[in-house]
């Protein structure tokens, strides 16, 4: 009985990464023990004392794949989206013509009926706000896993990412907004490469991606946490590779699943011209930059603006804006307000 | 001391159990069994957040950051000044806040159960140990606290990695520049991924989430990421400042 008890004690104060060998030290010494009650303690607060001090370092050893399907709820922690405002390219680094083509973007583009449910490309499955619904599809016959479906929302395609060694199309295949995606199981990661998409955006205020850009995209579980990791390449409208990686918490409920996209009129008639901006006359270029005190070439996404030495040159030119004192919201942001396009 | 109890107490001390070692190594020390190699330069990639990390945000914004009521005073009270004055001018680089600062890493192994992970923002120093041997008193809180690491390693015969890593008994400190505070009963949990670029090179990925009793609601989390450095040519040590 005795020994149960301090066997139990012994597996309780386990260190982080240690077996029962405290426990199995623990029972060889009782055996060996005369049984008297002194030596027991004594054994007792040796093998404590000695789990203490010299717990070993082995590594925990975890599977080679992870259940990923599931609902997948997001955080909102991170602030990967930047679209509040219509001009607001940070952490990006882009090309000319892809700083170019964002500010000639307008967003009431997408109040034209035939755009409404055009939805957004690949890369929205972190950029965007929503969770993630995840099942698998099994061959019946072998019933091992084919792909991995990534459900769709209203103004995003959905994913599916192959797992079954098909070869990638040929690249005049079909361009698509969700692309072709393979993905195959590596360091106890799930990577993926996404091809074949169609010319979209990497933001939604119009930061072009091209329909020659690649997404890399990798899976990591840890406990019931998913992290997403995407790594967008794009020799057309990206200098470097536009990364973001999203975190989202496994759900004991499943995601809602959302109604498809239903167009409707929204104050354009079919005909109308598509609603952009000269790129050097975009009415926005200004707001973000003046509403947080941003420098110009950080808020146009310039490819220095992303590494620490940038911290450092505007160091002594900076000035933080003032606190928020009128339309906060409730964390104490600024929220913009809109009137008439200026 | 009997000679079974000298036995009992080298059974514990030697390495590893069968039971955890992956097939094949002979040793237990952290370094020789490390499934990733996460020494060398790292430097900061800032493409998400940047706002909240490339400058000082507005006094008074928490957005994306779950604060409890009691953290808002806090927040409304931050006065860079005063924590200058006061000698708190690393309260924004502490562990709960540091891997989002911008900056470079050089991680090294300081001993063959230690990984110590320099920073240039702030001169930082964590050490992240992997046996559980600590002193007979509790050492005092820190801006980087304690923290104790552990691999997990994927199962033979696939190869790679992750490192987790546990910090408490931390300074209480500040997740933002402008004063968004968490507190010294916080904890900082860290899960350390390697990914190789497409391009060529090395992407560390680090999972971070600090849960506060006191300041915040919820966990909050965030995965800054760091590309590799050839070498050590870009690392600029720069003093801890509260206004900067």
């Amino acid at each position: 009985m005795l020994i149960e008890v301090v066997t139990r004690l012994v597996h309780r104060v386990r260190p982080v990464g240690g077996p029962h060998k405290a426990a199995l030290a623990y029972r060889v010494a009782l055996r060996r023990d005369s049984g008297e009650g002194g030596r027991s303690l004594l054994t007792l607060i040796v093998v404590l004392v000695a789990r203490t001090a010299c717990a070993q370092a082995a590594p925990t050893v975890v599977p080679s794949q992870f259940e990923i399907a599931g609902s997948w709820a997001p955080l909102a922690t991170e602030d990967v989206q930047n679209d509040s405002v219509p001009v607001d390219y940070l952490g990006l680094a882009l090309t000319d013509e892809g700083r170019t083509r964002a500010l000639a973007y307008d967003e009431s583009q997408k109040s034209m009926i035939e755009r409404q449910c055009q939805g957004w490309g690949a890369a929205y499955a972190v950029l965007g706000p929503f969770g993630l619904r995840i099942s698998s599809q099994s061959d019946p016959a072998t019933k091992r896993v084919v792909s991995y479906t990534i459900d769709a929302w209203e103004d995003w395609m959905g994913m599916t990412i192959w797992m079954d060694g098909r070869p990638r199309p040929s690249e005049n295949a079909l361009h698509t907004q969700a692309g072709f995606t393979i993905g195959r199981w590596e360091g106890g990661a799930l990577a993926a490469r996404t091809t074949h998409m169609k010319v979209g955006f990497i933001r939604k205020t119009g930061v072009p991606l091209s329909d020659q850009a690649t997404l890399d995209w990798r899976f990591f579980r840890h406990d019931d946490l998913l992290t997403v990791l995407l790594v967008a390449r794009d020799p057309a409208y990206l200098v470097e590779p536009e990364i973001i990686s999203k975190s989202f918490r496994l759900s004991k409920v499943p995601l809602d699943f959302r109604d498809p996209c239903v167009p409707g009129f929204e104050g354009r008639e079919p005909g109308d011209s598509v609603p952009h901006f000269a790129a050097d006359e975009n009415p926005f270029l200004d707001e973000f930059i003046k509403l947080f005190h941003l420098p110009r070439e950080a808020v146009l996404g310039y490819r220095e603006t992303l590494y620490p030495e940038y911290r450092k040159k505007i160091k002594d030119t900076y000035v933080p804006p003032p606190p928020c004192t009128e339309d906060c919201g409730v964390s104490g942001n600024f929220v913009r307000r809109r009137g008439p396009t200026p | 001391m009997r000679a079974w109890t000298v036995l009992a107490f080298a059974a514990l001390c030697v390495p590893a159990s069968v039971h955890a070692q992956p097939q094949g190594t002979a040793s237990s020390r952290a370094r020789d069994v490390a499934p990733i190699d996460l020494t060398g330069y790292w430097v900061s990639y800032v493409t998400e957040n940047w706002r909240y990390r490339m400058v000082t945000p507005a006094k008074g914004e928490y957005r994306r950051i779950p604060v409890s009521p009691a953290g808002v005073p806090i927040i409304n009270a931050w006065d860079p000044s005063a924590d200058e004055r006061a000698g708190n001018q690393c309260k924004s680089f502490g562990a709960g806040a540091i891997m989002n600062v911008p900056g470079r890493l050089h991680i090294t192994w300081q001993d063959a159960d230690t990984l110590r992970v320099d920073t240039d923002a702030g001169t930082q120093t964590r050490l992240f140990r992997f046996t559980t041997a600590r002193a007979s008193s509790a050492p005092k809180p820190s801006w980087q606290g304690e923290s104790t690491a552990r691999w997990e390693q994927v199962a033979a015969p696939e190869k790679g990695g992750s490192l987790r890593v546990v910090t408490s008994n931390l300074r209480a400190g500040y997740l933002r520049k402008n004063g968004v505070p968490y507190s010294e009963r916080a904890t900082v949990s860290e899960h350390f991924d390697i990914s190789p670029l497409p391009d060529g090179g090395q992407l560390l990925l680090v999972t971070t989430i600090v849960e506060d009793p006191v300041y915040l609601n919820a966990p909050y989390i965030t995965s800054p990421h760091f590309k590799k450095e050839p070498d050590g040519s870009r690392w600029d040590p720069t003093p801890c400042s509260s206004k900067w």
